[in-house]
């Protein structure tokens, strides 16, 4: 319990601080604040998600042109009249915030890698020019006697009265945020970094995250401009150009762009580093030049050499870990999730039909077939390069067959979405490991879980899923635990041995309640005894009637567990049958033998 | 619009291209070498101009201070490693690092220059301006060079911030022009081509085959290339990831540096001119994927081109069109290369 | 966070320390000395190094601050200034945009202010926060009217304009549109560069297209040389204005003979050596000139530094009057400067003479201004 107490003496030092602080103090604080809230957003966008954005600032001036516009235009159309005060002036710029931003969103986040970053560049500087540039609102020169704001008939003219409302919308949007990850669509949204392929074969929409994150920081950047544009009463475009778009984004890698905090460190910092080197530097060196910003880039530098996940990783070290541990005990209450109706044994699941994946000239699968019925084990083995991983991405619609069927569950999947694949209960693992490292085992295998639960975004702001999310959860501790995972539940993935990470990646594959697990190489790297656990779990899978498709290299483990093996050489099919009869196949034993291994 | 406007507009944006289309090969040397999304690159053409303005009017250009500091800069961050690598080592950095900047010193202060022919004086400013590039490389990108993108950026933004700043010290907030390398003026029809201009197209043609041999043929440029392709398997080849970088960045900054001596008699060189250039250089590069350098110079010369077209049309909305019409082409490069999944 | 305000505290307090004792007049000064208006910044930052440390027996602490050319950090500043340094007055900001957003600011806090900026927007006294500000640069209008007045006379029919896409180029052109307007001179182009571009080869092909009897380029510093010198190598023959925002000698440095014969209005410290001896403001500019040189160099001096000193001489006719009614750091020393400065009446500047009053606070008239014609790479009065 002990990070609430930290919080509550933060809140409280907030609280009070009007009252002790010197005027300028408060003046700083406000910034930092207004700041701090565009920040916040790139977190959740740059940081979490893994979408660089340079155009928060564009967000910045759509908030506050909106109310300043309707605020002090001479002669504005009749429907807008009863809105002709700041209030309606955030209506007004949440409303086209959200136009722009699904509009901008649908355009650039298409774009991957680097064109992004660039896109939004892009229509972070043509939107300052159009701000510029545009006549009625006040041009370049800008526009001024924007009214202060009133909350309930009282004006808040004043920097100290300002002070609460910047910070109480801050420390909401920290707490909507903090609620927002800590919940199904937040590991949605944690795993967007982790790649797209794994998040859409947990079944995440990955398209339609991002977009929700994008929303986000520009709604967040949207109401810091509001709020700015009442706080200065005076609006010109140069505080919403492409140097500022930077430091915002400069703020949240500085403060720690993976955490929360990280926010409100870097705005606080960069926004007081600034006004230290004003003070500072003219005594040391004179009032001739201007050493603020070569002083200002150095320190900057010096930070990221000494700290480059940002200070907020440091200053964390001092505040207690969280005290709370739950155990799969804990979740015993929670009523447990429903469950698919499992295939009756000998139900053939998967079919493959003269499969064929050329890439370019290069036919990786050759009229592959295979057929994995309910209750068996199918093991494909074949030298690298092969084609085993190949097969396995048309298999779990990553890629689409060139032509030749896939049918699951007696359905046509071939050029369906992974996603769409994943929900008719199919799981996988990865050849390479696939986890989010920073997050805790518990959470990675929840992630499995996430097409069982329903709840979206706007709930999980509020934690009003919590009775869902409790059953998630308790799923994800139960597949854990029965991987053998139940002492590690709260420890980052990352720090697990790489064997241990395969056997997470199996446990969340569970928690997606498959019908048909595919799993790529889970032994390679388990010690003799985790192997061997590891074969008794497919057993007992096996037993209650899963299907499995296992790609492995390990011949012990696959000669002692699987019901028959397939082989493959240069993308064909070269034998198939029960091991004992594929050990023993020529064509087999030359692949091998005569081959890379 | 008649013609000749249209291609008095064409020779305009190609020859802005051109240099556009330089930078955008340094960026994507430097970013596929290093991950660095390098945006100082445009201070190289503010300094490289700006200095060479400063030898000519006989004026000290403050850059061979920073070449000095930063010279005992990275003496003292580099003896001890190379006092263990033994004596010749320490000898090469003292000689490159200290002794190197007090000789150009030295000549800029007692050999007035000022008088020099123009070659040896654009030689000069490019020797006081090419080797901060490897000093920077190693005092503020090689200590993080392994972390992420985003933080490499990021540290570029402070660098950048840091030269600007040094920038206005040094040159003052005004600018400055260069006479031009050639008076001569050439009438082809209905066009007047300034010897100036072809300068700078010869230039950029010149640079970008020199490039394509260097990466092509010599070992050095093979080196580059197999670390910009596998950073592990490169320095499993015994290709130091270090080494590669100052390389990458002594070539981009020689890049930039005679970018700026390039346009400096065509228009005004301020301290800060090199940011909106080095942006423009850098949308042609990432029309270019960051990879592919003839795509890279396209899409830098096209940037040229809408530039000069959408000044004549709309210019205060200029920046409007452009960075607007950016959007589809990126859409559409971004649809139509292949998609690589990318991990952190 | 928290670290950090012990920090700062025990900084404002090493500050408050090692500043000024209580009944020192404080100024404060918020100047653009870097970002996009630099080259107008430093030389009034310069100038403020040349004031004087003591007006009417009191001892007088000036602050400098620069805002980046930025908006936000102007009102942050002047916050500053206000709840920290606890200053009498305030002088700048340097630009326009800056100078408008801290009219509130003052206002709030009932304390004057002097901008060092261009537009007539920042004292148009029909705002009655305009009652705190004041300023010393001629006003757009003046210059504009000026400009027109002489191409009417020269027999100019139509004329082209180029400005400075910002509050620069677009304050010129509101101003000097209209009042061609009214003239009956024609505007055949009106187009926009960036102070940084490297080429404007775009807008001078339009301009030429337009076949204007005079171009008119409302730019500041060395970037207005580039469509001047543009325009003259795709063959351009007819009249060029410039405003007087180039009046320094980069400009002249930097275009070279392709400004030729160029004409533009200026404040008289221009060519204070050229003014009559009768006129009472060579003097005063001269007196700056020189001052000015002697600490950064021979042909150093620019107009805009002349605004800083302006404010500064503005300021030391107006501290005497306010000394005798309060005492200063107080409210209503405050007030009683602003009075004092409202009814300064022929005090001689460096730009011209000043009779301030109730609606007028900039005070300038026709002495504010001369024509100057560009001749042999300098400045030459021609009226």
């Amino acid at each position: 319990m002990k990070p609430r107490l930290v919080l509550a003496a933060f809140v409280l030092l907030l609280a009070v601080a009007p009252l002790a602080l010197p005027e300028f103090y408060i003046t700083l604080l406000n910034y930092i604040g207004l700041y701090a809230l565009v920040a916040l957003g790139l977190v959740l966008l740059t940081g979490i998600g893994g979408l660089t954005s340079f155009g928060q600032a564009a967000f910045v001036g759509m908030g506050a042109y909106a109310t300043a516009w309707l605020t002090t235009a001479a002669s504005l159309p009749g429907w807008l009249l009863p809105l002709a005060h700041p209030w309606g002036g955030l209506l007004l710029g949440i409303a086209l915030t959200t136009l722009l931003a699904l509009l901008l969103g649908a355009l650039t986040l298409r774009l991957s890698g680097h064109y992004l970053p660039l896109g939004t560049l892009a229509w972070g500087i043509s939107l300052y020019f159009l701000f510029g540039n545009l006549e009625f609102l006040g041009g370049h020169t800008g526009i001024g006697g924007i009214p202060p704001l009133a909350v309930a008939g009282f004006e808040l003219r004043d920097g100290r009265q300002f002070f609460f409302l910047i910070w109480l919308v801050l420390l909401a949007a920290v707490w909507l945020t903090r609620n927002l990850l800590d919940s199904r669509a937040g590991r949605a949204i944690r795993a967007l970094k982790g790649g797209s392929l794994m998040a859409e074969a947990m079944g995440v929409d990955t398209g339609r995250m991002k977009i929700v994150i994008f929303l986000i920081a520009a709604l967040f950047a949207c109401l810091s401009g509001w709020l700015y544009a009442h706080l200065q009463r005076f609006l010109n475009p140069t505080p919403f150009g492409l140097h500022i778009g930077i430091e915002y984004l400069f703020m949240a890698v500085i403060g720690g762009a993976a955490h929360v905090w990280g926010a409100l460190v870097g705005a606080a910092v960069i926004t007081i580093l600034k006004q230290w080197l004003q003070d500072i530097l003219p005594q040391l060196f004179g009032a001739t030049g201007n050493f603020e910003v070569i002083a200002f880039g150095l320190l900057m530098i010096f930070v990221l050499h000494r700290a480059r996940e940002g200070l907020w990783p440091m200053l964390a070290r001092f505040v207690p870990e969280a005290g709370c541990r739950a155990t799969s005990a804990d979740f015993a209450p929670a009523t447990p999730l429903p469950r698919r109706a499992v295939p009756a044994p000998g139900t053939l699941l998967l079919e493959v039909g003269e499969a064929v994946k050329k890439f370019g000239g290069l036919v990786a699968n050759d009229r592959m077939s295979l057929a994995v019925a309910a209750g068996e084990i199918l093991a494909l083995i074949g030298p690298n390069g092969a084609g085993k991983s190949t097969l396995f991405n048309l298999i779990t619609g990553v890629d689409p067959p060139t032509s030749g069927s896939v049918r699951f569950l007696g359905q046509e999947v071939a050029g369906r979405s992974s996603r769409a694949i994943a929900r008719m209960g199919m799981s996988r693992t990865f050849q390479h490991v696939r986890l989010l490292p920073a997050m805790t085992v518990l959470e990675n295998v929840a992630l499995g879980a996430h097409m069982r639960g329903s709840r979206g975004v706007v709930p999980a702001m509020l934690h009003l899923e919590r009775a869902e999310e409790r059953r998630l959860l308790a799923e994800a501790a139960r597949q854990c635990e029965r991987v053998g995972l139940g002492a590690h539940l709260h420890d980052a993935a990352g720090s697990l041995p790489l064997g241990k990470q395969r056997i997470v990646e199996i446990a969340r594959a569970l928690a997606a309640d498959p019908c048909l697990l595919l799993l790529d190489e889970p032994a390679a790297g388990l010690r003799f005894l985790e192997k061997q656990a590891l074969a008794e779990l497919l057993r007992q899978l096996r037993a209650e009637g899963m299907g499995i498709l296992l790609v492995e290299h390990d011949m012990e483990f696959v000669m002692d567990l699987a019901d028959r093996v397939v082989v493959m050489e240069f993308g064909k099919k070269i034998a198939e049958g029960l091991p004992h009869e594929v050990q023993n196949d020529p064509a087999v034993i030359e692949a091998y033998l005569g081959g890379v291994e | 619009m008649d013609l000749q406007i249209a291609l008095l507009l064409g020779q305009d944006g190609i020859v802005t291209g051109a240099i556009y289309a330089l930078l955008a090969l340094a960026l994507v040397l430097v970013f596929a070498v290093t991950r660095v999304i390098f945006i100082p690159q445009g201070e190289f053409v503010a300094y490289g101009a700006l200095t060479l303005a400063g030898i000519q009017s006989g004026q000290t250009p403050g850059t061979i201070w920073l070449l000095l500091a930063l010279g005992i800069a990275v003496t003292a961050v580099d003896a001890p490693a190379s006092l263990r690598a033994g004596r010749g080592r320490l000898l090469r950095l003292v000689a490159s690092q200290l002794v190197y900047p007090i000789v150009i010193i030295a000549l800029l202060l007692g050999g007035s220059p000022r008088n020099w022919p123009l070659l040896l004086q654009v030689l000069l400013a490019l020797a006081v301006v090419v080797p901060l590039g490897p000093q920077l490389y190693r005092l503020v990108y090689q200590p993080i060079a392994e972390a992420t993108v985003l933080v490499l950026l990021i540290a570029s933004v402070a660098l950048h911030l840091t030269l600007v700043g040094l920038g206005l010290l040094f040159f003052g907030a005004e600018g400055s022009r260069t006479p031009a390398f050639s008076e001569a003026s050439f009438d082809l029809g209905a066009l007047t081509v300034s010897g100036q201009s072809l300068w700078v197209i010869a230039a950029s043609l010149f640079l970008i085959v020199a490039l394509y041999f260097f990466f092509e043929k010599s070992l050095y440029g093979k080196a580059l290339r197999a670390t910009a392709v596998n950073r592990a398997g490169a320095r499993l080849m015994g290709i130091s990831t270090t080494l590669a970088g100052r390389l990458t960045f002594l070539l981009a900054a020689a890049i930039g540096a005679l970018s700026g001596i390039l346009i400096a008699p065509i228009t005004t060189v301020y301290y800060d001119t090199g940011f909106l250039i080095g942006l423009k250089g850098f949308v042609g590069a990432i029309i270019g994927g960051l990879a592919s350098y003839p795509v890279a110079a396209a899409g830098a010369v096209l940037v040229g081109l809408l530039e000069s077209f959408s000044s004549f049309w709309a210019s205060a909305f200029k920046e409007v069109i452009v960075f607007t019409l950016i959007i589809p082409v990126l859409l559409w490069r971004s649809l139509t290369t292949r998609h690589v999944e990318e991990e952190e | 966070m928290k670290l950090h305000k012990p920090s700062l505290l025990a900084l404002a307090f090493a500050a408050g320390l090692a500043g000024q004792a209580f009944a020192d007049i404080n100024v404060g000064v918020v100047v653009s000395a870097t970002g996009p208006a630099a080259s107008l910044g430093i030389p009034e930052k310069n100038t403020i190094a040349l004031m004087p440390t003591s007006i009417g027996g009191e001892k007088v602490n000036y602050i400098v601050l620069d805002d980046a050319s930025d908006t936000t950090t102007a009102v942050k500043d002047t916050r500053k200034l206000l709840t920290e340094d606890k200053v009498d007055v305030i002088v700048g900001s340097t630009i326009t945009p800056n100078s408008l957003a801290m009219i509130d600011v003052v206002a709030e806090a009932e304390t004057p202010m002097i901008s060092m900026a261009a537009s007539a927007r920042i004292v148009d006294t029909s705002n009655p926060k305009v009652k705190w500000v004041f300023k010393t640069p001629q006003n757009d209008i003046q210059m504009s009217t000026a400009i027109v007045e002489h191409m009417t006379s020269a027999g100019i029919k139509t004329v082209a304009f180029i400005g400075f896409a910002d509050a620069y180029g677009e304050g010129w052109f509101q101003e000097f549109s209209k009042i061609a307007e009214a003239r009956k001179l024609q505007i055949v182009a009106n187009e926009r560069y960036n102070r940084n571009d490297t080429s404007v080869t775009g807008q001078v092909l339009k301009i030429i297209a337009a076949k204007p009897d005079a171009v008119l380029i409302a730019g500041s510093g060395t970037p207005a040389a580039l469509p001047q010198k543009t325009l003259k190598e795709k063959g351009y023959k007819g009249a060029f204005y410039q405003t007087h925002g180039v009046a320094n000698k980069d400009f002249l440095r930097v275009c070279g003979k392709d400004c030729e014969g160029t004409l533009l209005p200026a404040g008289p410290v221009l060519v204070a050596a050229q003014l009559p001896d009768s006129n009472p403001i060579k003097k005063v500019a001269l007196d700056y000139v020189t001052k000015y040189e002697a600490a950064h160099g021979k042909g150093s001096a620019s107009t805009f530094g002349a605004h800083a000193w302006d404010a500064g001489i503005l300021l030391q006719h107006a501290v005497p009057v306010a000394l005798k009614k309060a005492k200063p750091g107080t409210k209503e020393f405050k007030a009683a400067l602003r009075d004092a400065l409202e009814g300064l009446k022929n005090v001689t500047v460096s730009h011209g003479i000043v009779n301030m009053s109730p609606t007028d606070h900039l005070g300038f008239d026709q002495r504010a201004r001369v024509m100057v014609k560009i001749e042999n790479g300098d400045w030459k009065l021609i009226q």
